[in-house]
């Protein structure tokens, strides 16, 4: 059964972290007040960039990753100037990104179909990687997940420590009052959504060039929604959002698992799992209107125009 | 009303700390300073007075730096300045006190004032340094408390406070009193004149004349963006500032007894409701009656259950049926709509995005409410009964505005004000509930409201007005009662009772009356 | 950054103008586009957009394209006017046409001429309960309808491809994942010879003027807009939010199932994975550009059917990838949004601070 375990967690923690990319970003752009939809259109558009740039020049994965956070916070920026230089409803900006990425990426991946790359070999932690069951399982993965854990503990210590977590949320719960003691609100924000971009479009690109690593059209597959939806359920707290994404990383390993689990489900319905659970997880945690309330971002969607 | 206290300190003299030479903001429709000039000695308490829409806020803007002047200059100690941003005036030494403050919910007192401050991030030495200064002006606070879980008073501290932090030497109060109960206005004003015998300047916007009279050394009075005058307040009289204020003698509304029959309207029994909102207030066995032809008025800081009760009252929360009586049915279960087909009208304070739709027209708006009066049948809109009901609003109330088809928000607070009211009184009501009816609105179209809710009542119409304004409540009511953490007290006769009593009531202390329980000061006592 | 300001009044202009501002500067950046992969931009145009309607086929096509766009973004627009977003019209088409195609299948062989009425039914009503489902779970649970929406549309294809390729699946289909070919009973018949173009198109003219109608009378409809320019003013006027949100929903799922049946009822003949190129996603565009207002609406769905068309056409005539049509939706989309900022703001006029130096002003370093 171990034997059996190991590899299903293991590829559990690869599944997840496009997850773990995205919603830490999109969960960094919602503390701020912006709540951006296009997360899937920023991956998609990250990961056709990152995987066109890693065939292209030859640079790998690295190469592929930092040219998927360019590309996604370029798409980012799209957003931006829609929802917050010219005061667009958010979650038509959203949309119109996320429409946006599916065709452009589209667009370009067409000359790409052939293509593929030869993805990342693990990385052994020294000792840990040694420990029995833990190590395989957790220090036996490529080195853009040992990425994703430095990327949560760094956002989770800026939110709780630091003076900028702090002008987040200021700014997340009312821009009103942060914009009447002086803070450049709409900078802040501008801060936010393109960190947020960096981060789909890291997570798009070791989708393209790590995980599959080939290029096939729409090949997010709804991983953008799921991570807004992770943000919900993880009351905008990053340690629940991880717990999250690997809970739904999880998921959709075991499908690929469930004939050797002997699960005699048809594979089209236990590929419909993630979103099904996705619904049933929102609808858990939306239930609870004072929990979510006290942790919502007050000015969630809402859009700000300084005037005067 | 209150006490005029001696002077414990000198009189200002040397350079002066602030001058401000012709100072002109264009806004696009509206000139909100026009060549304004003044001066505030070191240690001077400064008021600007003006009604609203003078152009004081706008002008403390400018000092503060979060809105720069088309014209003019700024002398800060004698060296002319120019104000960035808000962060450059805190640099300088100018500090801030907020109308509708500027403070953070979810954040702690010392994480709130942390934002403001500079230096080194450290919040737990923050703490002390908050302790300790708040300390010394008899200002206390808890450093580690949310602020949604503060008073409206508290919160003016941490305002106050963090602005202490930074050693301003000049200190700019935006209506501060608005939001405090006689008792606490007096301990403000204490700590206003320990500062001031420190040596820092005051600059004290209001429009409450007898406040300034009993506080402040020197007065400039604006109107309509213009400085109109300046003053010593204490060789003045309220009338003679007034004058300057609004440029005529200031309007006094009439109340005729009532004579017809007087028969209970709306009784409210016992009403209990939980809040689902973590910043809420609970309601707590209210009892009310308000009767035909009568003004009811309930006084009381907002944030007291103010919005919990009007929420019960007009049916957007329904509460258990027999909790609410309109005439002789329960009517606590039922919806907004039920009630209103019952003879409620509602005006809330709100009138932007609750009162009235912003981006609508007038003739849209009228229908907001008044679709029931006969501009709907089989569900289908009749949009020219309601074009003719917004037009007939806009005659009979005065509502000054380019017609019918004007977006809502086009409107001034105070026109806007007059066509919620009036499509609210054209619908023949019963009962009529009104939420600070004059917020925001200037002192002619102040009157004009209060006169038409006293005629309204004495035609027989039941009246209740939640109300922040004292002097308000004692003008036009017959009866008032406080609402203080979600407590109601009596509604006694106004004749029988004083603002220093109803203060007290807002403090929380009538609940030893009440209930016989012990004083529900807690977190929402100003102290 | 602070370039706008507001307007007193919205400007009504420019309510209508952005749209057609918006197909300029999309046409604009196309051109850079055609050019930077060395094509003729006026000889791109006129292969989408004038070589699509040089025939009565091309104008079938356009039509039977638009039609279904035209049908699902009025229901779109309902919701969006209360800003709720369903934005998984894709899985209620999907809905509708599993549930209307499963009666197909019940009435195969029959003959009966109830059979296609019977379709439409059951293809609103599946169309119709797989919006009333996100509407449960907000209304009842809190839950966000964009995200919910969403989900149920990728769980309704996977259902989709599960029934085409398990239970439904034609045993004559040499494998391939769909149903039999469904039996004339059983499907719109067409308005002429050689086109394809067939009566399901009258459901979508009956659709418009039923919609323009409720939009422009009905008290409903003004109770939505309320609700979504003003959620708390349709509070205090009593206007029940539950209850938009479920007809909302409801109401875009079965315009969504009417468009998916008719789909399978009519051009296509079958159930198949490739019963929608995406129309429920493009609804959601066409609702936008044609302002929400049902007659706006038309023009939109026929300008998103022509780029359908004319992405087909680049794609033959200049070997172009066909997604350029996805790339075309999408910054139409975003110029549209851009352009919408002017109808509630303006540019800042640009003003100079007349400052006379007396003496030398003080720089103030920022502090924070």
């Amino acid at each position: 059964m171990i034997d059996h375990l190991i590899p299903i967690l293991a590829g559990t923690l690869a599944a997840a972290t496009p997850l773990v990319f995205a919603g830490l970003g999109e969960l960094v752009a919602e503390k701020s007040g912006v709540i951006n939809l296009g997360v899937e259109g920023m991956m998609l558009i990250g990961a056709i960039a990152g995987f066109a740039f890693a065939t292209q020049t030859g640079g790998g994965a690295g190469a592929g990753l930092i040219a998927g956070a360019a590309a996604g916070t370029l798409a980012a920026t799209l957003f931006a100037i829609l929802s917050l230089s010219l005061g667009a409803n958010q979650a038509a900006a959203g949309l119109a990104l996320t429409i946006f990425g599916i065709g452009l990426s589209a667009f370009i991946g067409q000359s790409f179909v052939s293509y593929s790359l030869p993805g990342l070999k693990p990385l052994d932690i020294p000792l840990l990687s040694d420990i029995p069951v833990i190590g395989r399982i957790l220090f036996h993965q490529d080195w853009v997940v040992y990425l994703s854990w430095a990327v949560a503990v760094i956002v989770a210590w800026v939110l709780a420590k630091t003076r900028l977590g702090l002008l987040l949320k200021a700014v997340g719960e009312s821009p009103e009052s942060a914009h009447a003691i002086g803070y450049p609100v709409i900078a802040i924000r501008y801060g936010a959504v393109l960190f947020g971009g960096a981060m789909a479009g890291i997570a798009g690109a070791y989708l393209s060039t790590v995980y599959t690593p080939l290029w096939v059209q729409n090949m997010s597959a709804g991983r953008g929604w799921i991570a807004v939806a992770l943000v919900v359920f993880a009351t905008w707290k990053p340690g629940r959002l991880m717990l999250g994404a690997y809970l739904f990383g999880g998921m959709t390993i075991l499908q690929l698992h469930a004939q050797g689990l002997g699960i005699r489900v048809p594979s089209q319905l236990m590929s419909a799992i993630p979103y099904a659970a996705t619904v049933l997880v929102l609808v858990l945690i939306s239930r609870d209107r004072k929990l979510l309330q006290l942790n919502l971002p007050a000015s969630l969607g809402k859009s700000f125009m300084p005037g005067g | 009303m209150l006490t005029t206290a001696p002077l414990d300190h000198p009189p200002p003299a040397g350079e002066p700390r602030l001058q401000l030479l012709h100072i002109t903001k264009r806004y696009p429709s509206v000139v909100a300073n026009d060549d304004v000039s003044l001066t505030v000695m070191p240690g001077e308490i400064h008021a600007v007075l003006g009604e609203n829409g003078a152009g004081k806020s706008t002008l403390m803007k400018v000092i503060y730096g979060a809105v720069h002047a088309d014209a003019g200059e700024i002398m800060w100690n004698g060296r002319q300045v120019h104000i960035a941003n808000p962060a450059a005036a805190r640099a300088l030494g100018i500090g801030m006190v907020f109308q509708h403050f500027s403070l953070f919910e979810t954040l702690s007192v010392v994480e709130n004032i942390a934002l403001v401050i500079g230096g080194k991030f450290d919040l737990p030495a923050l703490a002390e340094r908050v302790k300790s200064v708040s300390e010394k002006y008899g200002l206390p606070l808890d450093p580690g408390r949310l602020v949604h879980s503060l008073s409206v008073g508290e919160r003016q501290r941490v305002e106050i406070v963090r602005c202490l932090l930074q050693n301003p030497q000049l200190l700019i109060l935006d209506e501060p009193t608005s939001v405090l109960t006689p008792q606490a206005v007096r301990k403000l004003f204490e700590t206003l004149r320990q500062l001031a015998s420190e040596g820092v300047s005051i600059l004290y916007i209001s429009h409450k004349l007898h406040e300034i009279q009993e506080l402040c050394d020197t007065a400039t009075v604006m109107r309509g963006g213009k400085v109109t005058g300046h003053a010593t307040p204490r060789n003045e009289t309220p009338a003679s500032m007034a004058r300057m204020m609004i440029g005529r003698e200031l309007p006094v509304c009439h109340a005729e007894p009532y004579t017809g029959v007087s028969a209970p309207v709306l009784q409210v029994r016992g009403l209990t409701q939980p809040t689902d909102d973590p910043f809420g207030t609970p309601l707590e066995g209210i009892d009310l009656t308000v009767n035909s032809g009568e003004i009811v008025g309930i006084a009381g800081i907002s944030g007291n259950g103010q919005a919990e009760l009007l929420a019960a009252l007009s049916g957007e929360v329904p509460v258990t049926n027999d909790m609410v009586r309109l005439g002789d049915k329960a009517v606590g279960a039922m919806n907004a709509a039920q009630r209103r087909d019952l003879g409620l009208v509602f005006v809330p304070e709100e009138r932007l995005g609750r009162g009235a739709v912003p981006s609508l027209s007038l003739t849209d708006n009228a229908l907001l409410t008044a679709h029931r009066q006969g501009m709907v049948k089989n569900g289908l809109v009749n949009y020219g009964a309601a074009k003719e009901f917004a037009t007939r609003d806009i005659a009979r109330f005065d509502v000054r505005t380019g017609g019918a088809a004007s977006a809502a928000r086009s409107l001034s607070g105070g026109n806007l004000q007059k066509f919620i009211v009036g499509r609210e009184i054209m619908q023949t009501p019963k009962l009529m509930i009104v939420a600070q009816p004059t917020w925001g609105v200037d002192v002619g179209a102040s009157a004009f409201l209060r006169q038409t809710l006293i005629d309204l009542s004495r035609q027989g119409v039941a009246v209740l007005v939640i109300s922040e304004e004292l002097e308000e409540l004692f003008e036009i009511c017959d009866r008032i009662a406080v609402l203080a953490g979600g407590k109601l007290s009596e509604a006694v006769p106004k004749q029988q009772t004083d603002a220093e009593a109803i203060g007290l009531k807002m403090s929380g202390l009538f609940a030893d009356h009440v209930s016989g329980q012990s004083a529900q000061g807690g977190s929402h006592a100003p102290a | 950054m602070h370039l706008l300001e507001p307007r007193a009044n919205p400007s009504v202009i420019m309510r209508w103008a952005s749209p057609a501002l918006a197909v300029l500067l999309t046409l604009f950046v196309g051109s850079l586009l055609f050019i930077a992969l060395k094509k003729d931009p006026l000889e791109a145009f006129r292969v989408f957009f004038i070589d699509p309607l040089n025939s009565a086929y091309g104008w079938s096509e356009l039509l039977l394209k638009a039609s279904p766009l035209i049908l699902i973004a009025q229901g779109l627009a309902i919701g969006f006017k209360a800003r709720i977003y369903n934005i998984g019209a894709e899985g209620q088409l999907i809905m509708g046409a599993i549930f209307g195609g499963g009666v197909a299948l019940l009435f195969e062989g029959t003959g009966s001429s109830f059979a296609l009425p019977a379709m439409v039914l059951a293809g609103a009503l599946g169309g119709a309960l797989w919006g009333a489902l996100p509407a449960l779970l907000k209304t009842r649970f809190n839950a966000e309808e964009t995200l919910t929406t969403l989900m149920l549309a990728y769980v309704a294809s996977f259902l989709l491809s599960w029934l085409v390729s398990g239970p439904w699946k034609d045993p004559g289909g040499m494998n391939f994942p769909q149903t039999v070919m469904f039996a004339a009973t059983s499907q719109f018949s067409m308005l002429a010879d050689g086109l394809r173009i067939n009566t399901s198109i009258f459901i979508t003219l009956a659709a418009v003027a039923a919609f323009y109608l409720f939009t422009k009378k009905s008290l409903l409809a003004y109770a939505i807009t309320v609700g979504g320019e003003a959620p708390a003013a349709a509070r205090y006027a009593g206007f029940s939010s539950k209850r938009t949100v479920w007809f909302a929903l409801t109401l875009s799922g079965l315009t969504a199932g009417l468009a998916g049946i008719a789909e399978v009822a009519g051009p296509i003949g079958q159930l198949n994975l490739n019963i929608s190129p995406g129309y429920g996603y493009a609804a959601i565009i066409v609702a936008w550009i044609g302002r929400l207002h049902p007659v706006g609406i038309v023009g939109a769905g026929l300008l998103m059917a022509l780029l359908y068309l004319g992405g087909e056409q680049a794609q033959l005539a200049l070997q172009l990838p066909a997604a350029i049509t996805g790339l075309f939706q999408g910054m139409l989309l975003f110029f549209l949004l851009g352009c919408d900022a002017f109808i509630d703001y303006r540019l800042r006029r640009r003003k100079r601070r007349a400052v006379v130096a007396t003496k030398p002003a003080v720089p103030v370093q920022e502090a924070a």
